[in-house]
């Protein structure tokens, strides 16, 4: 569990909420998690907040929250996210994107980084890398649960426990993934459009990989890594499709070097 | 009372069904030999034909990538058999809207069916099951919007004779409608849609189109239907005809009990070859959160195993009937009455390795000794009367309705 205390506000964007959670000081950590759900309580969490103060929505749709009735795709929380920035005002802010979540720091960042100083990818989806035959990205919809944890963790051990939740966070995990499918359906987990977009993005950039990501593979990374200018890639071993979950302390490492050197 | 005679045209000629994860999306279709396929599209064309001599009506769905029902595209044999019966209704039940890209094309294959067929089309409007999301590839997020629009669309279409139109929706688009032929019925065919909750069969009511309930049974029932007359009743300030609701149970009927287990073992063969995975059943969006979360812990089926299920219990529920002509008048009569009544029955009369003779057998005896009291009892049907014996009726409790009402009962 989280030791650094944590606030958590709700912002209205227009007719939407969206729960921020903030969490220490420094620095602003514009940080958007992926479709597992919210990790601003994660342990990883606690050591960054040391460092900055982390600032993270939970992407409207996660965590039991409402879907918007007018959201479609990932394109409307791109630009929520865009009110969002504005509304907490963010300056040089470093952006960082886990899996789905990196996807969206990567579109807004290609919109523009006036905000960000700094953008960070953690085993993001968002771009096609192979063939019209090849599935770059496992479809998460149709593959067995066990299956699935097998592919994200390098120990498959450190996966959440279904069968030690609540209801009300098995219903919470469903929901979760309604939403997953609602920013991710089709084209699966990326934007054709993307790779031509992404030189845009002037600002120093870390793409960061678990080792053993099953999910979306270390090559898949390099190659997104490739299309980002002077992007910096490097890889976390002993860790999947989380290694912050995994490897919290290697994770926040490269960070805070990546952060203060440049350089992870 | 109208009957409806349906198949959904399964292939059963498979390997173990241990030796396969899913009879859905995933089964290879190299067990599919096209040589027997063929054998079995002719048979169930036949067996149509026969339901049409027997003077029931027709019914027709499509599904896809699946060995359960091997019609992707219902128009196709609506067209055969439009061209091939000449007295029956043939009930398309149903297009699944929300899953198809385009529904102008629906309402250009419907309306020459219902040209061919001199206008003998009903036409059903179906959301889709969840296992079709991935062969769709459509997000089932919000597929009753998505059917509604679509809906919205193609009567749009059917009823616009004097030049094209343009249609941006939230789901569709279309440019320049203006479908050739227009439907032979005028201003179009009769429309159904299928109802699983008092929700979704508000919309129905209030369109004044025929409910139908697949498979709901005496735990679901009523309140469906009720549903449908509340939703009726508010809008319209009337109750609705009897017509305007229909239910769907597997049928088998012999000369005495031994041979109609017989039959109704083959025909539970719908349900117990069902062994769909939750990655399947479960895609994100279609079912409401507590519900997908017993689905995801396995706490109501869906693991992969197929469904466990009797003959008796299927009975019990009121899913099946089954037995000799008396025993099945009594049985559907109970749940009529139970129901607070209905005038189509709609019959999964074969299924699986249920043979030709048999499901001759049975429905002629349908046909011969079961639906003339059927006719006569909705001909008798009178709504004040109908109330005093629904209310004698305790509700039935204690009767799961199993994994099977989540997917069917929709």
């Amino acid at each position: 569990m989280s030791t650094s205390t944590e606030t958590i506000r709700t912002v209205e964007l227009r007719d939407v909420s969206v729960d921020v959670t903030f969490k220490g000081s420094g620095p602003r950590l514009f940080m958007l998690h992926g479709g597992g759900g919210p990790v601003a309580s994660m342990p990883f969490t606690d050591k960054l907040a040391k460092t900055f103060e982390i600032v993270a929505p939970v992407h409207p749709g996660f965590g039991g929250s409402e879907i918007p009735e007018h959201f479609d795709d990932m394109q409307d929380l791109i630009y929520l996210y865009l009110d969002l920035m504005d509304e907490l005002d963010l300056q040089d802010a470093i952006m960082m994107g886990f899996s789905m979540g990196g996807w969206t720091a990567a579109e807004l960042a290609v919109l523009s980084t006036t905000r960000i100083s700094k953008l960070i990818l953690v085993d993001a989806v968002g771009v096609k890398v192979g063939g019209r035959d090849e599935r770059d990205i496992v479809d998460v919809f149709a593959t067995p649960q066990e299956d699935l944890t097998e592919l994200m963790w390098h120990d498959p051990a450190k996966a959440p426990d279904p069968s030690q939740m609540s209801d009300e966070q098995r219903q919470i995990v469903q929901s979760n993934r309604v939403a997953l499918g609602l920013y991710t359906w089709q084209p699966y987990m990326h934007n054709p459009k993307l790779p031509r977009r992404l030189h845009r993005i002037d600002v120093p950039t870390l793409v960061l990989w678990g080792e053993d990501d099953g999910l979306v593979t270390p090559d898949y990374g390099r190659a997104f890594a490739g299309m980002i200018p002077n992007a910096e890639f490097a890889v976390i071993s002993e860790a999947g499709h989380a290694p912050q979950v995994e490897q919290p302390e290697k994770f926040v490492q490269h960070v805070l070097s990546f952060v203060s050197n440049g350089s992870a | 009372m109208r009957a409806w005679f349906f198949t959904e045209d399964a292939y059963p000629q498979l390997p173990e069904q241990e030796s396969y994860r899913s009879i859905r999306v995933n089964l290879p279709n190299k067990h599919f030999d096209p040589e027997t396929g063929a054998d079995n599209y002719h048979q169930f064309i036949d067996m149509w034909l026969m339901a049409e001599e027997l003077g029931l009506e027709i019914m027709l769905n499509e599904h896809h990538q699946t060995a359960t029902c091997v019609v992707p595209a219902v128009p196709i044999i609506a067209g055969i058999l439009a061209r091939e019966t000449k007295t029956a209704r043939i009930l398309v039940l149903g297009n699944p809207l929300a899953n198809l890209p385009r529904p102008t094309r629906t309402a250009e294959e419907m309306a020459m069916v219902d040209v061919i067929s001199r206008g003998r089309l009903e036409c059903g409007f179906v959301r889709g099951v969840p296992y079709e999301s991935a062969p769709a590839n459509v997000l089932p997020y919000r597929g009753a919007d998505r059917m509604w629009e679509a809906h919205d669309l193609i009567v749009k279409a059917w009823t616009t004779h004097d030049g094209p139109f343009n249609f941006e929706g939230r789901w569709f688009h279309a440019r320049q409608v203006n479908v050739w032929p227009r439907p032979y019925q005028q201003p179009h065919p009769p429309i159904w849609v299928t109802i699983g909750s008092a929700r979704s069969a508000v919309p129905v009511a209030e369109h004044e189109y025929i409910g139908a309930v697949f498979l709901a049974g005496y735990p679901g029932i009523r309140a469906i239907f009720d549903g449908y007359r509340d939703g009726y009743h508010n809008k319209h300030g009337v109750a609705p005809p009897l017509d305007k609701l229909a239910y769907c149970a597997l049928v088998y009927v012999a000369d005495d009990e031994e041979e109609a287990r017989k039959g109704g073992e083959e025909v539970l063969w719908y349900m117990t070859s069902n062994k769909v995975p939750p990655e399947y059943s479960n895609p994100p969006g279609y079912h409401p959160p507590a519900v997908a979360a017993q689905i995801a812990s396995g706490s109501r089926g869906g693991a992969g195993i197929p469904l466990q299920t009797t003959l008796d219990q299927q009975m019990a529920r009121g899913n099946m009937f089954c037995g000799t002509p008396d025993q099945v008048f009594e049985q559907i009569k109970a749940f009529y009455d139970y129901s607070g009544g209905f005038g189509n029955l709609l019959i999964m009369g074969q299924a699986g390795h249920l043979t030709f003779e048999q499901t001759r057998r049975s429905m002629t005896l349908f046909s011969t000794e079961v639906y003339p009291r059927l006719k006569e009892l909705t001909a008798a049907y009178e709504a004040d009367e109908m109330k005093e014996i629904r209310a004698a009726l305790p509700e039935k409790e204690g009767i799961d309705l199993g994994t099977f009402g989540l997917d069917f009962a929709r």
